[in-house]
Parts: C-alpha cells; sequence; structure tokens
C-alpha cells in the first residue's frame, strides 16, 4: 500500500503551528516513513503535485486569494485539518473583525494601497468543511503527532476535548482563581496544553480556544459579579489568540452579557 | 488513652521516616495545605473558605492540624490520576508493574476516612476487585485526626461522618489547645500501638479526655451547612425534571473541578499512547469525570450531551443512585466541591432548592 500523501498549508499566521511538525526532531524520521510528505515548503522545496491524502492547514482566512485558495485546497484534499488558533478561531488578527479595517491599515501601512485584504480573519470551517480541528496557539506537537497517527491508522484521535482544568487538577495544582483570586480562563479552555499556565501561579489565557459546552458567559458573570473584573479586563482577557470564537465575542462585543439564560434572545 | 506534647507528635512524625515509611501529609505549597510528601508538620497554617474561595491564613499559634481540606484528597495516592497498566512492543503485552512501598497517611480527618471507606467498597467489594488500589490500600498506614474546627464550607455532620473519626484508622489524634497544643493519642491498630510504644507519653486522664470531646464538640457546632440525608435519595429521583436543573446548568461551566477534588468520585477513562520512535504503546488510566463528553460518549454521541444533564448525573449519583450501587452515599460532607468550584456553585443550596416543589 502506498504511504498517504501529506501536504502542509498556510494562511495569515505566525507559523509556529507547521514548526511544531519540524520541531518533532526524533519523531520526524518516523513521521517521514508513515505519510509521504509531499507538500511542506517550509520543510522542503520539492513539491508534489495534488491531490493529498492529508492537508494540515495552518492560519487564517484574510484575502480573496485566500477564499480562492481554500477552496482549491480543499477539493484537493481527502482529510483537511485545521491546526492552531488562527485556523480553527480566527486568531489574534481576527481583532480586526471589532474594527475598522481600513483604518487600522491607514494608521498602520506607509502606502495603504499596497494593502488588499479583507475586513475579517476567519477561521477555516467558515469557508469549507473541516474534518478535524486541533486547537492551540501554537499547537501542542504531540497532539499533532497523535491526529497524524489516528488519521493514517483510520482512528479517533485521541485528543482530549475536556477543560484544562481537567489537566490541571491531574497535575496536583492548586487552582489559581480559587486560592489567589486570578482572573483564569482554564473552566472555559479546551486541555491540550497541560494547564501550563496554571502550572506557573497565573491565569489561563485560553490559548487553546473554547472548550464544547463552556459557559463563558457564565465564567464572565461570576468573574464580574463575584471577583471585581472590569468590562476592560473581560474585553482583554477574551479579544486574544482565539478572537473570533463566538462564544467569546459574545463578551467582546455584546455589553449586556450576563443576562440570565432565560432572558437571553434565543 | 495517651497524651502527647507537640514535641513528640513531632517526634513520632520523624519515628516513620525512620521506619522507611513514605510520609504522605499536609505540605504548604502554592497558597494552600495540599497533601504530599512531607519532612515535618507545618505549624500555625489555617484557612478561610467560601463558595468558589480559598485563602491559606496564618493563625498565630502553634497548631498542626488548624487547617481545615485543602484542594487535595488522598484519592491521589491510592487512585492516581494516571498511571500506565501495561504497554505493548514487539506485539506483547509487558504487564507495568505495582509494587508500592509501605506509606504513612498524616492527618486523615473524619470525612476522608469516610471517603476512603466508600472507595473501598467501590473498588473492594464485589466480584470485581481493583488490585492496583488494593496493593496501595495495604500498604498505608493512616493517622487520623479528630476536628478542632471547621471551615464554613464543612458539612460532615450531616451524614454523621465527623467530625470525630469514626473509620478503621490505625491510630486517631485530637489536637487540643491551639497556643500551646498537645495531643489526644488512641493508637487503635497493632502496628500503631508498637510505633506509639517508642514515643512513649503520659496516659489521660479524665480531665484531658473531657477537653479533648470539647474541642470536636466545638468544631461541629462551628458546622452551619446542612444536607439532610432522610428521604433525598428518593426526593431527587423525584425531582429529575425541576427547574433547578437548568438554574444549575446556567451557571455551571462543566469544567469537571468538583468530581476531581472529591474524595470518593472514582470516575476513569483509559487511553493507548503510542510512543513513535520506540514503537511502544502504554495503556494508561487517567481520571476521568462525568462533566466531560467523552466519559458518556457512545457510537453516535454524548448521552449527557448538555451540562444540564451532566450536572443532574453527578448529584444524582453522587447523592442517590449510589445507595442503591454501593450502599452508602457517595457524599461525605468535606465541601470541597463547594470551595473549588470555579464559580462558587454550591451542592447544599441546589438540594434544598431541589426537595421544594417548584
Amino acid at each position: 500500500m502506498n504511504k498517504p500523501s501529506l501536504a502542509v498549508f498556510k494562511f495569515a499566521s505566525c507559523d509556529g503551528c507547521q514548526l511544531s511538525l519540524l520541531d518533532c526532531e526524533d519523531e520526524l524520521l518516523k513521521v517521514a516513513e508513515l505519510v509521504e510528505i509531499a507538500n511542506f515548503p517550509e520543510a522542503s522545496r520539492r513539491i508534489l503535485p495534488g491531490p493529498y491524502d492529508i492537508a494540515l492547514v495552518e492560519g487564517s482566512i484574510t484575502t480573496e486569494h485566500d477564499e480562492e485558495r481554500i477552496q482549491e485546497i480543499r477539493e484537493g484534499s481527502r482529510i483537511l485539518i485545521s491546526i492552531g488558533a488562527c485556523a480553527t478561531a480566527g486568531g489574534i488578527q481576527a481583532l480586526r473583525n471589532y474594527a475598522d479595517v481600513d483604518q487600522m491599515v491607514r494608521a498602520v501601512y506607509p502606502q495603504p494601497s499596497y494593502i488588499d485584504t479583507l475586513a475579517t480573519s476567519t477561521p477555516i470551517s467558515r469557508h469549507v468543511k473541516v474534518d478535524y480541528e486541533l486547537h492551540g496557539c501554537p499547537i501542542n506537537k504531540y497532539q499533532l503527532l497523535e491526529v497524524l497517527l489516528a488519521f493514517t491508522a483510520g482512528r479517533r484521535p485521541q485528543v482530549s476535548n475536556d477543560s484544562v482544568c481537567m489537566e490541571c487538577k491531574a497535575a496536583g495544582n492548586v487552582c489559581v482563581m480559587v486560592a489567589q483570586g486570578e482572573h483564569c480562563l482554564g473552566p472555559i479552555t479546551h486541555a491540550g496544553c497541560g494547564a501550563l499556565c496554571p502550572s506557573f501561579d497565573r491565569g489561563c489565557f485560553g490559548c487553546y480556544g473554547v472548550k464544547e459546552q463552556a459557559d463563558v458567559e457564565s465564567l464572565f458573570v461570576f468573574l464580574r459579579d463575584q471577583r471585581g473584573m472590569t468590562t476592560q479586563q473581560a474585553v482583554a482577557l477574551v479579544q486574544s489568540f482565539n478572537a473570533d470564537a463566538p462564544e467569546l465575542k459574545v463578551i467582546a462585543s455584546d455589553r449586556k452579557w450576563g443576562r440570565r439564560r432565560e432572558d437571553r434572545p434565543e | 488513652m495517651i497524651q502527647w506534647t507537640a514535641e513528640q507528635l513531632d517526634a513520632f512524625v520523624q519515628l516513620l521516616h525512620d521506619e522507611a515509611y513514605e510520609v504522605l501529609g499536609p505540605v504548604i505549597r502554592d497558597g494552600a495545605v495540599t497533601y504530599g510528601a512531607m519532612q515535618a508538620l507545618p505549624v500555625g497554617y489555617g484557612d478561610e473558605q467560601a463558595a468558589g474561595h480559598y485563602r491559606l491564613t496564618q493563625r498565630g499559634d502553634q497548631t498542626r492540624f488548624g487547617y481545615n481540606l485543602g484542594p487535595s484528597t488522598w484519592k491521589q495516592f491510592l487512585f492516581p490520576p494516571s498511571e500506565t497498566l501495561f504497554s505493548v512492543r514487539d506485539d506483547l503485552i509487558h504487564p507495568v508493574e505495582n509494587q508500592p512501598g509501605k506509606r504513612a497517611f498524616i492527618g486523615v480527618r473524619a470525612c476522608e476516612m469516610a471517603a476512603i471507606e466508600v472507595q473501598d467498597r467501590v473498588f473492594l467489594q464485589g466480584e470485581y476487585t481493583e488490585r492496583r488500589y488494593e496493593q496501595r490500600r495495604q500498604q498505608v498506614f493512616i493517622v487520623a485526626v479528630n476536628c478542632s474546627q471547621a471551615a464554613a464550607t464543612c458539612f460532615c455532620t450531616a451524614n454523621d461522618d465527623g467530625p470525630a473519626v469514626r473509620g478503621s484508622a490505625d491510630m486517631v489524634l485530637t489536637e487540643v489547645n491551639p497556643q500551646q497544643p498537645w495531643y489526644l493519642v488512641e493508637a487503635i491498630s497493632e502496628t500503631a500501638k508498637k510505633l506509639v510504644a517508642k514515643i512513649g507519653g503520659a496516659p489521660a486522664n479524665d480531665e484531658q479526655h473531657h477537653q479533648a470531646q470539647a474541642a470536636v464538640n466545638e468544631a461541629a457546632e462551628q458546622i452551619s451547612r446542612q444536607l439532610p440525608r432522610k428521604g433525598l435519595r428518593d426526593a431527587l429521583f423525584d425531582a429529575l425534571e425541576h427547574p433547578q436543573w437548568d438554574d444549575v446548568a446556567s451557571r455551571c461551566l462543566s469544567c469537571g473541578n468538583c468530581t476531581q477534588v472529591c474524595p470518593t468520585c472514582f470516575c476513569s477513562t483509559t487511553q493507548e499512547q503510542t510512543d513513535l520512535v520506540s514503537m511502544e504503546v502504554r495503556h494508561q488510566r487517567l481520571w476521568d469525570s462525568c462533566f466531560t463528553e467523552m466519559h458518556s460518549y457512545t457510537t453516535g454521541g454524548a448521552i449527557h450531551h448538555k451540562t444540564r444533564s451532566r450536572y443532574r448525573q453527578w448529584l444524582t449519583h453522587k447523592l442517590a443512585a449510589w445507595e442503591d450501587q454501593f450502599d452508602v452515599s457517595g457524599c461525605t460532607g468535606c465541601g470541597r466541591c463547594i470551595s473549588w468550584c470555579p464559580v462558587g456553585i454550591d451542592l447544599t443550596e441546589e438540594v434544598e432548592i431541589l426537595r421544594k416543589s417548584p
């Protein structure tokens, strides 16, 4: 049987996630035995023609050209896996979704006319069908290996969708929110980092995105009403790596968050 | 029973080290009293607790057990958060042997002793026993402590699990007189009697027995939370469609913290971890929680898909179905799920509402 072919594509991103594949070092040769690395410009100039069995897609969609290219990639890939906060939730560049992009372009670039960009930064799943999303900013390389192994073997990846709290408690950490009053996104954040920040005595930033069944609003209502968090602090906390996650956008853009569930519009 | 000074208690802890026990007990770490490998008992620490709130405090006295429960449980030593059960290499199964050495738990409270006995029922009774738990459990020497104070989150009296130790500890201490503490020592097991004899100590007189009892009574009087057990099982099963489940679901984050700090929660999952380089696959057991999606996942989706049904599953199992299954409540009133809930959900308040008709 031929080895499945692997391609790595990049959109608006810092390259950190695909770098975690190169960062596999000890395991990289095994990966090369497992799959045919057919299109990975960051690793090799050798580019084999598609279609590909597995496409890893990093970055968010921020230009018209991106919008076309992701359609082509989808058509040319059997399995499409989006990796990282940009590809799964718009990334830090999705802060533009809350602002006037033309004004930003004029403020930043000496020649704004050279810039051709969309008004939004959006995740891959907003544009094409995605077979699997691996969260994180950046992703965890061991989780990436697990996902690659799982898809080449045709099984479900063993990537926990629990909260960061589950990893934090398993690590034996003392909760920084309860014992120190830190503002922490751990309870609503997807596991995967091994509770890195709380292990170093500070609250979770939410790099790994919003977990399933997360009640983001409930956490922020508690932080505001019981822990004195200001709206400004709340907005700063959610407007970061996963800025386009719908659950976080509620906190950042709806100034009236915190109504009780039954009073919220459907 | 005999009476020890604080110095004799400290000497006893040292004796356990000398007798080659791995001594596990209170360790001050990251702003809390946690349990871990300890040299000597910390002195003069207390805590302040409320729903979703814990602060370590300095009591300004000489107590060794002036603190209440922190986030750690003894469960982590008997049923660790993760362990490899076996590995597969070269198409062969390689067992990972569990060879625990002898351990001493210092400062096991009444509710914790009750919780250990709940887990004993879960893991050791019935047709299938959990061998690794059993191997560890047999190696443990338990130094229990009657509580002389209670936290605002405690409710052990609700189920008669405390504040006096009722379980099968090897020995039980009562700490009296915080400024210059002394200890009433009850050695129960033969091992405890032998070890205690090496320290010595004067026989306790009637007055000292009386003072120790008064200290425990005071702890009981400090307990303000209630969780009345009479008729609770039926009341909860009759309230499965109570609107309060929606209310609590609108606050619950489904993060799993309550189950991870619970001394009786025993759910686990397994996963295969593949090492690409050695091609070894490790079969690991990890703590799980009924608040995760995968806990109830079967083909096609999770049964407890929404937070409402996860919270209901947790509470009705813990306080009701547990009785059918193990002939005991799953709650010993330690209050950890109240203190360590990031949004301060208090099961005693929820139960009170659930018991009233909507």
